[in-house]
């Protein structure tokens, strides 16, 4: 009988998934696997820390539209995974994890190196696996990236106990699906849609918002198709920036705590909300109570357990986007668009009266926002960005004009201070030919950019644009407005670090950036240079706050729209 | 409070209860009883699930999320047959025995271990009927007390004028 140890039949089965790429650092109880993997056509990217090559995973899911995957070992590198196993949780990013495993007959004994991985990680995935018979490998795999990619996609994760890699087993094919309680719904019920039709058709004031489910579901065309046919204005949240073109028409921006006044008062005056892929999420809705009190809903997505769990919707529809939005557009196909001139119009007027805006003195301190506008501008907006959390990630979503899906990756749901420097690492790996730029702060970096280190050694020549306020500006921001300026905690301080040394000390090419005179040239000779990760290091006004701003918890009716509002 | 009854049947693989009660903990559903065993299907075991929640569809939403969860039913108390056991350790001293005795046979509770001043007894019903039994023999002193948490099934709805009870 022929067999193969479980560790080949782990990195056969990853091959057999169509991997190319894995992000990793080994150790004890995943070196059998590690072992086989030096055969394999699959490349191996060497993280500096397991939180980074769990991002890199989601980056690189991100920029694909495939499955990212990460292997680590047993214990502290499994929970080093679990941020970003929970980052994918709330940002539905399929990813697949493998971890090690101390053997079985040590499980449970507090053995070196252990840790209860499929617990700790059940609330932080969608699914996990403790494989205890090498036999069931191959299945395993097969349904872990199974339950990753389809329905609402997630994190998977696959724990191998040490023996159970070096046990032998008899490959088999093709392999066996089998998941009795797991059948994603994928059609719009036809009832549901009519229902929906009819609602779209009376309407006068629709919205429709639009989040990451877009992007997942790659519906962006169909989204566009629909929002024209039905001639209703669109909102995108952060998550779903790019699932719209910026520049449309119909394009009103993204809704809620920072968001445009445009979109958060269009959805606050709409009639109809047509809500696609999104969640409610508490930073969209503000205080629930007073969020689109006027309006209808109508809410379609792939997970259930979404619908009515923040807002009633009239007409509930589960079923994937992508294929309703197509089922929508042929129950239209007869219809003209509807006539909502008037409705239009005062959203125009929304738009054009209350522009986002900053204000950059030719001499005065360098504003953040206005990097950010330099940027778009010298890249022609032919990049894939990626940030870290806090004001910079919120003046990139407010200042960037995404057009395309898949060039805006972020940290949505989680939050993730330190997701940026390895989902660029990532996303870059996914799309080499890509400029891949990460606009971050200085916090967020810090917690990751050890990873600089793997985009230099491996070969991924990122671009970063570090936005140095020398604060936690978002937590500043907070502090300034609702603790009297009290900044407990907040304060980094701005040369502690010299960043443009740090970054060639780790192989890259460092630059600093402190007057608006020099934002253009330093982008340009960024773009110049392919060969080594680059990255800029912006100083700028640590007193710049994000407006729009809707406080927390609060109703989407008061919106701050600058600092002359808050007298 | 609101009391629901579901009936979920789950794979019968390792670690699922874990999932089913710390996805309910996480949710912040709080389980009154939850009793778990195998069916007639051995790759199948059913979940009697009672949870104190206002709103129970985010409950069976979120349960359903769960890979290993085959079907939830939510069973109403009408349509449905719902039994508790409980074992009852009962203080007899003196001149308490025959009065206990005697509550326990309007109960049918059976005697299932007899010591000098207790007396432990098996009480199998409705919920409703093991909570009166155990308020009726309190004040003579319960020693020890364990229920199984509930089972349930729901009824033949179609077969069920021909049953007498
Ligand atoms: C891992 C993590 N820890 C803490 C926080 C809370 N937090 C949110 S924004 C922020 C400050 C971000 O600072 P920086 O990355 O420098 O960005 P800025 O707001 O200055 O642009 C903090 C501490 C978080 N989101 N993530």
């Amino acid at each position: 009988m022929n067999t193969i140890s479980g560790a080949q039949a782990v990195i056969k089965a990853l091959e057999r998934e169509g991997v190319d790429i894995v992000f990793g650092v080994p150790g004890g109880a995943i070196l059998p696997a590690y072992d086989p993997l030096y055969d394999s056509p699959i490349r191996h990217v060497l993280a500096r820390h397991e939180q980074g090559a769990g991002h890199m995973a989601e980056g690189y899911a991100w920029a694909t539209g495939k499955v990212g995957v990460c292997i680590v070992t047993s214990g502290p590198a499994a929970t080093n995974l679990v941020t970003p196993l929970a980052n994918a949780l709330m940002d539905s990013i399929p990813i697949v994890a493998i971890t090690g495993q101390v053997a079985t007959t040590s499980v449970g004994n507090d053995a070196f190196q252990e840790a209860y991985t499929t617990g700790i990680t059940m609330n932080a995935t969608k699914h996990n696996y403790f494989v205890t018979n090498p036999d069931d490998i191959p299945d395993v795999i097969h349904e872990a990236f199974h339950i990753a990619a389809t329905g609402r996609p997630g994190p998977v994760l696959v724990d191998l106990p040490k023996d159970i890699l070096n046990a032998h087993l008899k490959w088999h094919k093709p392999p066996k699906l089998d998941l009795p309680g797991y059948k994603p719904t994928v059609e719009g019920h036809p009832r549901r849609i009519l229902e929906a039709i009819k609602l779209i058709e009376s309407a006068h004031r629709p919205v429709i918002y639009a989040g990451g489910g877009i992007i997942k579901a790659n519906a962006a065309d169909q989204l566009r198709m629909f929002a024209e046919q039905t001639n209703a204005p669109v909102v995108t949240t952060l998550m779903g920036l790019g699932g719209f073109p910026g520049d449309h028409d119909l394009f009103l921006g993204m809704p809620g705590m920072h968001g445009t006044y445009a979109a958060t008062t269009a959805i606050q005056k709409a009639d109809l909300l047509i809500a696609l892929g999104v969640r409610f999420d508490d930073r969209v809705t503000g205080n629930p109570d007073f969020f689109a009190p006027h309006a209808s809903v109508i809410h379609v997505d792939v997970d259930p357990a979404e619908i009515g769990k923040v807002r009633q919707a009239e007409i509930p529809i589960v079923g994937d986007v992508g294929r309703i939005l197509e089922q929508m557009l042929e129950a239209w196909a007869k219809r003209p668009a509807p006539d909502h001139k008037e409705w239009l119009e005062k959203v125009n007027s929304w738009r054009t009266d209350n522009p986002v805006r900053f204000d950059q003195q030719p001499d005065g301190p360098l504003k953040p926002q206005y990097v950010i506008e330099e940027l778009y501008r010298r890249t022609g907006g032919d990049a894939i960005v990626v940030s870290g959390v806090g004001q910079h990630q919120m003046w990139t979503a407010l200042h960037w004009k995404f057009s395309r899906p898949r060039e805006w990756i972020n940290s949505g749901g989680l939050g993730t201070m330190g997701f940026g420097v390895p989902a660029a690492i990532g996303a870059k790996a996914g799309a080499p030919e890509r400029t891949v730029y990460l606009i971050d702060g200085d916090g967020s970096f810090q917690m990751t950019h050890q990873e600089l280190a793997t985009a230099s050694a491996e070969g991924f020549p990122i671009k970063i644009a570090l936005i140095n306020n020398g604060v936690h500006g978002m937590v500043r921001q907070w502090q300034t407005l609702f603790y009297g300026s009290r900044y407990s905690g907040s304060e980094l301080g701005r040369d502690t670090v010299n960043f443009p040394m740090l970054a060639e000390a780790m192989g890259c090419v460092g630059m600093r950036v402190e007057t608006p005179g020099e934002v253009g040239p330093a982008i340009e000779k960024s773009l110049s240079i392919n060969d080594r990760p680059v990255l800029i290091e912006f100083v700028v006004d640590p007193d710049e706050m994000v407006f729009p701003m809707v406080p927390a918890g609060g109703s989407n009716d008061q919106i701050i729209l600058g600092p002359e509002d808050l007298e | 409070m609101n009391q629901h009854t579901l009936s979920v049947l789950v794979e019968n693989k390792a670690g699922v209860l874990a999932r089913v009660s710390s996805l309910l903990a996480r949710r912040g559903f709080n389980i009154h009883s939850l009793a778990v065993g195998p069916t007639a299907d051995e790759g199948i075991s059913r979940m009697t699930i009672v949870v104190d929640a206002p709103e129970l569809e985010q409950v069976k939403k979120q349960l359903h999320k769960l890979i290993n969860v085959v079907k939830i039913t939510e069973l109403d108390r009408a349509t449905a047959v719902e039994r508790e056991i409980s074992l009852i350790r009962v203080s007899t001293d003196g001149q308490k025995r025959s009065d206990v005795l005697e509550v326990a046979t309007l109960f049918d509770a059976v005697a299932v271990d007899v010591g000098v001043s207790t007396i432990m007894f098996l009480v199998t019903g409705s919920p409703e009927k093991v909570n009166d039994f155990v308020e009726l023999v309190r004040p003579y002193g319960i020693a020890d007390l364990v229920k199984s948490g509930r089972v349930a099934l729901a009824r033949d709805q179609k077969s069920r004028k021909l049953r007498a009870s």
